[in-house]
């Protein structure tokens, strides 16, 4: 039976009905990074602590990535021939971080800075084995 | 005393795509502006150069003579041209030298650049899943700005058709053939609102430059550039960044407000005060960032200078006149160089078809790149 396998460990929770992307928190400056780090960007502080980060956010900015990225380092499995367009976004999570993120939909005339987004995971390329390889993306909120 | 270096030679390999070696098309730079200097190799007693992807410069001592100088290689991205003219500058007014080649060149292979994560401290899944590309990075960070102050997809497309046309001015130049509004907005949309002929391409070129003590300038030069200032500055916090997983909601400013800053006060000048400039036209939204970035203007005024024509070659403030990296491509070690290069060629009156008509006395250079550098210089006659 095939298997999802997430991209890469504690970068989602995983499996989860309702994953949440994992980051680390500073309490001394208030940064908080995604994915998990060892320092501080901002004091150099050491002190971090793990958080799950909040599952729904405001699309901060988009692009569609319109052209099959290189291999490597890219892993989708597409050809030029069957490579369809994905969009990629910066989703803003409440007042703690802007995280990076694949985006559920490329048509630009669903995408508006400022729009309610979500969390989901979905598939991106397979493994040698034929499980499903899974990363985090997050996709609009249906009204 | 920032006034106290001169540039006195410039020499250019033409960018584009070459059959010659990045190494030899460096060679050809450097034995060009040495002529241009008037000056022999054994003039020259530093010597800073690079190159991202076509060896390491100082091997060029086989090709240029063995005369035993001092030859640091620099490897500092896009930056590498900056940063060696920076250590150049550096080291003249050190007292290390009173003579200093500056040199960049490269030779990319075809198509965007494909970096490892690794190289910038990312994990392997953010190549895999198709973030490892800079191209997204330079649509988002335009995307949003177009959001906020209001610039059209018909001034992004008006950057490209004004550098096309600088470029077809420049022999130099790779992209020689002016381009319509049309053509730049229905082109193959590759990073949305980023069209095909609104980004430039890694390409193939070189580019020196022979620093001197300015007071022993005119002795190789009759028409002297004088560097007033150069600066490098890396990202501070809060700085949108290629390659950002994620991003601080407590924004801060881009590298390049603060090298530009920078540079302005040691120059002693302004903005305002500059005749022509060249900024990083990565894709055309960096250009029109830029210009506010590097002090320039407003955010959003770029709007009606564009339209205007203000940045054209007859205009107020002429941006990119040699065409930009849209017209002559991003040889990465190059291309900071090719700049200064230009900005020389026009203080001198040198510039033939692309010569701005109005008389100068002053220029500006900005150069940005990954992971978060920017370089910037002031010139003056």
């Amino acid at each position: 039976m095939t298997k999802q396998i997430p991209v890469a460990e504690e970068l989602f929770t995983w499996p989860s009905d309702s994953p949440q992307l994992i980051g680390t928190h500073y309490p001394d400056s208030g940064v908080t990074t995604f994915p998990q780090s060892a320092s501080c960007p901002k004091t150099a502080a050491q002190n971090g602590e793990r958080v799950l980060l909040p599952r729904v956010g405001k699309l901060w900015s988009w692009t569609i990535q319109g052209f099959l990225p290189k291999s490597p380092p890219y892993a989708g499995k597409e050809t030029p021939k069957t490579f369809k367009p994905y969009g990629v976004g910066y989703v803003q999570l409440a007042d703690e971080v802007i995280v990076e993120s694949r985006l559920t939909t490329a048509e630009a005339s669903e995408l508006k800075i400022g729009m309610d987004m979500e969390l989901v995971i979905i598939p991106f390329s397979t493994d040698d084995d034929g499980n499903e390889l899974v990363t985090y993306a997050f996709a609009p909120v249906k009204k | 005393m920032a006034e106290d270096v001169a540039i006195i030679g410039i020499g250019m390999h033409p960018f584009g795509r070459h059959d010659n070696t990045g190494m030899e098309q460096g060679a050809y730079a450097a034995r060009a502006a040495l002529k241009d200097a008037g000056c022999d190799w054994s003039d020259v007693n530093y010597a800073f150069g690079g190159s991202s992807a076509a060896g390491n410069a100082d091997t060029m001592v086989s090709a240029l003579g063995l005369t035993g100088l001092p030859f640091i290689n620099v490897a500092n991205g896009c930056a590498t041209g900056g940063s060696a003219l920076i250590s150049a500058y550096n080291a003249i007014n050190a007292g290390a030298a009173d003579v200093c080649m500056a040199i960049g060149f490269d030779k990319h292979p075809k198509g965007a650049f494909d970096p490892d994560p690794a190289d910038f401290g990312l994990g392997k899944w953010y190549g895999d899943t198709g973030l490892m590309l800079t191209t997204q990075f330079f649509g988002m960070k335009i995307q949003r700005y177009m959001d906020q102050y209001g610039i059209s997809a018909s001034t992004l497309a008006k950057v490209a058709v004004k550098n096309f046309h600088n470029g077809s001015l420049n022999e130099n130049a790779w992209r020689r053939k002016p381009m319509t509004e049309d053509e730049v907005l229905n082109a193959l949309m590759l990073s949305n609102p980023l069209t095909q002929y609104m980004f430039c391409s890694p390409g193939e070129g070189g580019v020196a430059l022979i620093l001197a003590r300015g007071d022993i300038a005119k002795k190789f030069q009759k028409k002297p550039v004088y560097l007033r200032s150069a600066v490098l500055r890396s990202r501070p916090f809060g700085s949108f960044e290629v390659f950002n997983s994620w991003l601080s909601p407590d924004r801060g400013n881009s590298p390049s407000v603060g090298a530009a800053a920078a540079a302005f006060k040691m120059a002693g000048m302004s903005p305002s005060e500059m005749d022509i400039a060249q900024v990083q036209d990565t894709e055309s939204g960096a250009e029109i960032m830029h210009m506010a970035e590097c002090g320039f203007c407003e955010d959003g005024e770029q709007e009606d200078l564009i339209q205007s024509g203000a940045t054209n070659l007859d205009g107020r403030l002429p941006i990119n006149t040699d065409g930009g990296c849209l017209a002559n491509g991003e040889p990465v070690g190059a291309s900071g160089l090719r700049q200064v290069y230009e900005s020389a060629l026009q203080l001198r009156g040198d510039a033939g078809a692309h010569q701005v008509p109005k008389p100068i006395k002053t220029a500006f250079t900005h150069v940005y790149g990954a992971p978060g550098i920017s370089a910037c210089t002031v010139l003056s006659r």
